[in-house]
């Protein structure tokens, strides 16, 4: 039962990027582009999703258990450091670079586009070396 | 600032924005996990088998949509246009992968869970990223 939820969580998660627009990078780059010929429509999609998301983790919040009988897995994270901001503008030059951030290019490489294929192997590498320096510190600091 | 009426989708993306939040709602009411897609790839590349089935099943899930909603809506899907050569690809992924890791999330994690959370870690990666996107696109397309 919960390998079917969390396929078909994926599924709906895949078309509401794909219904969107949040699949075509020119439609990101076209938000990101404020000097430019603005495209608010990104604004709209975060709009619409956390509407919902807030309905849902308000509830989630009050459960110890989730409605399949799972444990839930809420953040415990509460510290805003150096690695949680310059992680992220890292990411955020990447994905105006590209026009891709990690859901759209794995649903886009579903779909078969090649360039969307060679973004998600060089994520995973990028991904890779993370763990690495992150093994690499952990051997320094032990 | 100028509004590219063109290519400006208010309905479909508020439509299909409602179906991401639906998602994250339902990953977190049903399965105990927020829906983070950084994460839960990230989570594939560390060797702990026990926890890998969710996040192969969810990422199926992912992978088989375009074809799926081609078959039930194709008049939804637009085709992808794709400015960045192959060199600029390779570049952003490796960024992308990186600093999703080393932040602990992307635009689902923090951007779409953590906003509905209301958690503050999450505005802050949120900001952060969004600044870095606009800068880059400006770099980018106004001063290179």
């Amino acid at each position: 039962m919960n390998r079917i939820a969390e396929f078909a969580v994926g599924l709906l998660f895949g078309w509401g990027l794909l219904v969107s627009g949040m699949t075509d990078p020119g439609k990101v780059v076209g938000f990101l582009d404020l000097a430019g010929a603005w495209d608010p429509s990104l604004a709209f999609v975060m709009g619409g999703a956390i509407l919902v998301g807030l309905l849902g983790f308000t509830l989630a919040k009050k459960r110890t258990r989730s409605f399949l009988g799972a444990a839930m897995h809420l953040p415990t994270a509460r510290d805003i450091d150096r690695r949680l901001v310059l992680g992220s503008l890292t990411f955020g030059a990447g994905w105006g670079l590209a026009g891709f951030c990690p859901g759209p290019a794995l649903v886009a490489m579903g779909a078969g586009i090649p360039k969307a294929a060679l973004f998600v192997v060089s994520m995973i590498a990028g991904m890779l070396l993370f763990e690495l320096f992150e093994r690499q510190r952990r051997a320094r600091t032990q | 600032m100028i509004i590219d009426w063109i290519n400006f989708t208010p309905w479909s993306a508020l439509a299909g924005g409602i179906l991401l939040g639906l998602a994250s709602a339902a990953f977190i009411l049903l399965n105990g996990r927020v829906l983070g897609i950084s994460g839960i790839l990230g989570g594939l590349l560390v060797p702990r088998r026990s926890d890998a089935s969710w996040r192969v099943f969810f990422l199926m899930g992912l992978l088989v949509a375009p074809v799926t909603l081609a078959l039930l809506a194709p008049t939804l899907i637009a085709t992808p246009r794709i400015e960045a050569n192959n060199a600029a690809i390779v570049a952003a992924g490796l960024l992308v992968g990186l600093g999703t890791r080393y932040g602990s999330g992307c635009t689902s994690g923090h951007g779409v869970c953590g906003l509905s959370r209301l958690s503050p870690r999450s505005m802050v990666a949120t900001l952060a990223f969004m600044a870095s996107g606009f800068l880059t696109v400006y770099v980018i397309r106004h001063l290179i």
